[in-house]
């Protein structure tokens, strides 16, 4: 069948025209729903990270609302540890702000370069656990593993001394391999570390699968998943390191004594 | 039923299985396929997006331009696929996490434009749906059973059940990891397809 060029232009415009109307409509409707489920993806890490929930166990929005009645989110200036006021605190993203001129440095920390990332936030976010019988400081922690970006959540005594729990809830790892950092028996090897040593430089780290000698610092990295688990390591370091939250936490440790 | 529509659901299934005799849909069914559980959605979304594209286009076969007809179908396509990919975002935002771009890549995937092009573009809609149904079941059975070998020997568990304690978990399977790697999904897949050829001679071609 032949059809006149004028007929293909609008039958062209006309499909594009539903086609889109369709599909943004659709965005438009499904929006708040969707951006719910993030936030409460999100938050259902910082109470796993944290020991509040059963790692297991379903998201329910009415109980994880309700337990964070008692979680404070305190946002601060990365180098001196100070409080800085931020409106809508749920849609802040240090990893977004630090690619900015205004709102990141130039990474200086070897470390930094260890997990492929460049820049740090300039202005950082922690959630302050505060309920029955459970007190902790939650510490959003990023870096790079062998395929992917890995977010996680680093949980630690207020004090600072020990570890109370890591996660991460988004990366590309290879399941089975990387992807075990996920793995509920990795995760509890963590819970005890010690995050810093006498200097107060970064302490807890990874090590190669079955070489473990101090107990005290050292996790047991994953066996065929090295890469993945050294990342572990240094982007743990790095977060608890001088460029990361040490400012703050050093305040955090005065402020308990 | 009449031997024509029975011909167009049975078979995809088995001898014209869009998998293992056109080789279509390789990459979906080598990245989704190390657990049961994303192999069962992407085999719905696929199931969902071929059906809608192929009535869809069915009814528009005579009214698309000949010179534009790729692009068309690709529009439509596209559309289906970030609808079910937005969906999913909304209503099953723990499997959509797994899947991650695969649903997106849906769009890209050779059956859909393939069953659109070949068979869509010159039949009416409901025989269209069907073969657009046929096709997806044809796809499913082969990711279901690559999930299946693939959680099983990968991981030791089904759907996540632990069937084989793995070694991780203070178990006795050491888990191969081959299988949870994409090379593993091509062995089997390759391994089918022998299977499939020796066991139906008809599927073989002659040798020149």
């Amino acid at each position: 069948m032949e059809f006149s060029n004028k007929y293909i232009v609008c039958f062209a415009l006309a499909l594009c025209l539903i086609c889109s109307a369709t599909v943004s409509s659709l965005a438009v409707v499904l929006k708040d729903k969707q951006e719910a489920n993030k936030l409460l993806y999100k938050q259902m890490n910082v109470l796993r990270v944290a020991q509040l929930i059963e790692t297991g166990e379903e998201p329910n929005p009415e109980k994880v609302a309700r337990i964070f009645e008692d979680i404070e989110v305190l946002t601060f200036d990365q180098a001196t540890g100070n409080p800085v006021e931020i409106r809508n605190v749920w849609k802040f993203n240090p990893l977004k702000i630090s690619k900015t001129d205004e709102g990141g440095v130039d990474a200086s920390d070897p470390r930094a370069k260890r997990v492929a990332i460049k820049r740090m936030p300039k202005t950082l976010l922690a959630y302050r656990v505060k309920t029955a019988g459970k007190e902790c400081l939650v510490l959003p922690i990023y870096g790079n593993g062998l395929w992917s970006l890995l977010l996680g959540f680093l949980a630690i005594e207020p004090d600072t001394s020990k570890v109370v729990g890591i996660t991460f809830y988004e990366h590309l790892e290879t399941p089975g391999l990387g992807g075990e950092i996920e793995n509920p028996n990795w995760k509890a090897l963590w819970p005890g570390k010690l995050c810093f040593d006498e200097d107060g430089n970064p302490a807890v780290e990874v090590v190669k699968y079955g070489a473990v000698k101090n107990l005290a610092t050292q996790v047991d990295g994953i066996s065929g998943a090295t890469i993945t688990s050294k990342a572990v390591g240094n982007l743990v370091q790095l977060w608890l390191g001088d460029t990361g939250y040490g400012p703050f936490l050093r305040q955090q440790r005065e402020a308990q004594r | 039923m009449n031997k024509e529509t029975k011909a167009i659901l049975v078979d995809p299934l088995h001898l014209k299985n869009p998998i293992t005799l056109h080789v279509l849909g390789i990459c979906s069914a080598l990245a989704v396929t190390t657990k049961m559980e994303t192999a069962v959605v992407m085999s719905l979304a696929l199931t969902f997006v071929l059906v809608l594209s192929n009535i869809s286009i069915s009814l528009l076969r005579n009214k698309i331009p000949g010179s534009i007809r790729i692009i068309t179908q690709l529009a439509i396509i596209a559309s289906l696929v970030i609808v079910a990919d937005q969906v999913m975002k909304a209503y099953l935002f723990d499997v959509s996490k797994q899947l991650s771009v695969f649903v997106g890549l849906i769009i890209t995937n050779c059956i859909v434009m393939g069953r659109a092009e070949a068979f869509a573009m010159a039949n009416p809609p409901l025989k269209s749906a069907i073969d657009g149904f046929a096709n997806s079941m044809g796809y499913a059975i082969v990711l279901l059973l690559v999930g299946f070998f693939r959680e099983l020997l990968g991981s030791g568990t089904i759907f996540g059940i632990t069937i084989m304690e793995s070694v991780n978990n203070g178990g006795w399977y050491f888990p191969n990891g081959l299988m949870v790697l994409a090379p593993g999904a091509f062995f089997l897949i390759g391994l089918m397809i022998w299977l499939q050829r020796t066991l139906t001679p008809e599927m073989q071609e002659e040798e020149n």
